[in-house]
């Protein structure tokens, strides 16, 4: 007899949440507490030594974390995940393990605009140097790397284009360099996509949006993918050699698939901090309990609006992977084929001011600077979320100044065509 | 049997069996993988022998470590091998002459010798490559999930507290139903 393999939807209610040990609680406990008790001091040291497994201090590992660590591990196929306090915690706590000051990573310059202000601004305050290269060409990628490059970071679905990056394309040139390639998966999430199965090393989350799903909590996440040899080259210090903090443990030997994981958190989230609060986690574990159906449910009525908008005689353009012209039609069929995600932008014939019109007369849909809600929501990023960027920037990041992003939420799809025709006029 | 992926109720019986595991190359260096196993599996109520010729004659964890195999003066349920994948072939050919013989080989991760496996299961024994019964152990009683680890293993059964009582450690729980 063979066990079975889980499929999507029963990992996503089941993976990591089994019965409460101490209680029988079947639903994943809050355990809002900061501390965790010691047998003895034998066993506190032993556990500062990372020599058992145990919670010491929520900044660290909480149980309630660690559930939806395990669950967002076994979504996307990786070997372990850490959770953070936001995608951005999650990003900045990746980059803390693999970069030294003076390295470089290289990026798609399609990218989240709080991603691309990460990388532009803060980043270069550690010396951590980003070189931008274009997800349209996956050769500028390689033309990009120097011996300096420790990674390449690319999102699945890019924000707010709409776009899908050619992730084996990438991973083929990572894999020949030496680096680890790490995806942005927030906007397909692993129902849609799993990029590690594409071969990407690290997974990146943004929870707050479609995983957590409900629009109420912040929270991110890493994966490990478990697929990279971090001792090869030398180039990764923080992961192959003996770390002093902890009395010259080696990383990659001591945690073999999990080392990337284990040092995100026991290095970056015990000395950076931007832990997530037990309460988020929970949010975000019952959410993600119906990701599967209400992922499939966003891309359905994504599609009909894109197709909707698509007819409307005073609508220019929209750009939906799911639309059969789409430029990245034949991507979406080969890493996103049960749908081209909920998140696109459309461009109004009145350009500038009738996207302003369209934004200022809806009222089913929320004009707000989030996606990934049950609710549709809907944004002009060139005065938002990607106000911080020059021109020629928000071109670059598909965000120009006609642009109109929605992210199309659960409701009705004949209330939200309304909407939109009703604010279009 | 295919050695690339096992079962988890394979790993988990075996888990279940043993009481009596000889490790071969067990290390007196602390942050070293083969003595953090041995350490976390004494935790969970295993008697673990350590085997290095190296250091026989002293005490790792309080346990008398002998030279070889064929020195420890008890029966050995379990063998884990803590050496390169060539060097299993003789830690295997040994283990097969002790009488009476253990019921269970175990590769560390990084470690295959399929030859030697399948010697050992020619006589009966399970064997095991590539794993480390610590991690199969977190995997099985849920310690994993709190580091964040993808066990593969879902359950509507309650965890079950270690019965050492201790705070903060899982058991295995009830035996799988085979």
């Amino acid at each position: 007899m063979t066990d079975r393999v889980p499929g999507f939807d029963t990992l996503a209610i089941h993976a990591g949440a089994a019965p409460d040990p101490t209680t029988g609680a079947r639903i994943t406990p809050i355990y809002q507490t900061t501390a965790f008790v010691f047998d003895d001091v034998k066993h506190a040291s032993d556990l500062f030594a990372l020599k058992a497994f145990g919670n010491i201090y929520t900044r660290i590992m909480n149980p309630t974390q660690g559930v939806l660590e395990a669950k967002v591990a076994a979504l996307e196929g990786g070997t372990a995940a850490l959770a953070a306090a936001s995608g951005h915690a999650a990003q900045m706590l990746v980059f803390h393990a693999l970069m030294q000051p003076g390295d470089e990573f290289v990026a798609a310059r399609q990218l989240y605009g709080g991603s691309i202000n990460q990388f532009n601004h803060s980043f270069k305050s550690f010396g951590w140097h980003v070189v931008w290269a274009d997800a349209e060409d996956v050769n500028s990628f390689e033309k990009a790397l120097s011996p300096k490059t420790k990674a390449i970071f690319i999102e699945s679905i890019a924000n707010p284009g709409g776009r899908i990056t050619d992730i084996a394309a990438v991973a083929k040139i990572a894999k020949a360099a030496g680096v680890p390639l790490i995806v942005d998966n927030t906007l397909a999430t692993p129902y849609l996509c799993k990029p590690i199965e594409h071969g990407a090393n690290i997974v990146v989350h943004s929870l707050t949006k479609f995983m957590g799903g409900h629009g109420n909590s912040m929270g991110g996440a890493i994966v490990d993918g478990g697929n990279f040899d971090w001792s090869k080259s030398g180039n990764y210090p923080l992961l192959s050699e003996p770390n002093e903090s902890y009395h010259g443990m080696k990383f990659h030997e001591t945690f073999g698939g999990i080392a990337f994981a284990i040092a995100c958190r026991v290095l970056g989230l015990r000395d950076l901090g931007p832990s997530i609060s037990p309460q988020n986690a929970f949010y975000i574990l019952t959410g993600m309990e119906t990701l599967g159906l209400r992922m499939q449910r966003h891309c359905d009525n994504a599609q009909k609006v894109a197709e909707w908008l698509s007819q409307n005689p005073k609508v220019a353009w929209v750009n939906y992977a799911g639309l059969p012209n789409n430029d990245h039609h034949a991507l979406q069929k080969k890493y996103s084929p049960r749908g081209a995600g909920a998140v696109f932008t459309f461009g109004l014939k009145g350009g500038y001011e009738a996207g302003v019109k369209v934004v200022s007369g809806v009222k089913l849909f929320s004009h707000l600077a989030n996606v990934g809600d049950t609710r549709s929501l809907i944004i002009h990023p060139a005065s938002t979320t990607h106000s911080q960027l020059t021109p020629d920037q928000l071109k670059k990041a598909g965000a120009g100044p006609d642009v109109v992003r929605l992210s199309v939420g659960i409701e009705d799809v004949e209330d939200l065509i309304a909407d939109l025709d009703q604010a279009i006029g | 049997m295919n050695h690339d992926t096992y079962e988890a109720s394979y790993i988990l019986g075996i888990l279940h069996d043993v009481k009596t595991i000889a490790m071969v190359g067990a290390s007196s260096n602390e942050v070293r993988p083969s003595f953090l196993v041995m350490k976390y599996l004494m935790s969970k109520g295993y008697e673990v022998l350590p085997v290095n010729p190296g250091l026989a004659g002293q005490t790792l964890l309080g346990q008398p470590v002998f030279a070889s195999l064929k020195d420890v003066p008890k029966p050995i349920d379990m063998v884990d091998i803590f050496r390169n994948s060539e060097a299993a072939a003789a830690i295997v050919d040994e283990a097969l002459t002790l009488n009476p013989k253990p019921s269970v080989i175990w590769m560390q991760i990084t470690v295959r010798n399929d030859a030697a496996a399948a010697l050992a299961e020619a006589q009966g024994l399970r064997v095991v490559m590539n794993l480390c019964p610590k991690i199969e152990y977190g995997k099985a009683s849920g310690e994993w999930a709190w580091v964040g680890g993808n066990s593969g293993i879902i359950s509507s059964r309650k965890q079950h507290s270690h019965e050492s009582g201790r705070v903060q450690s899982l058991g295995l729980g009830v035996k799988p139903f085979r």
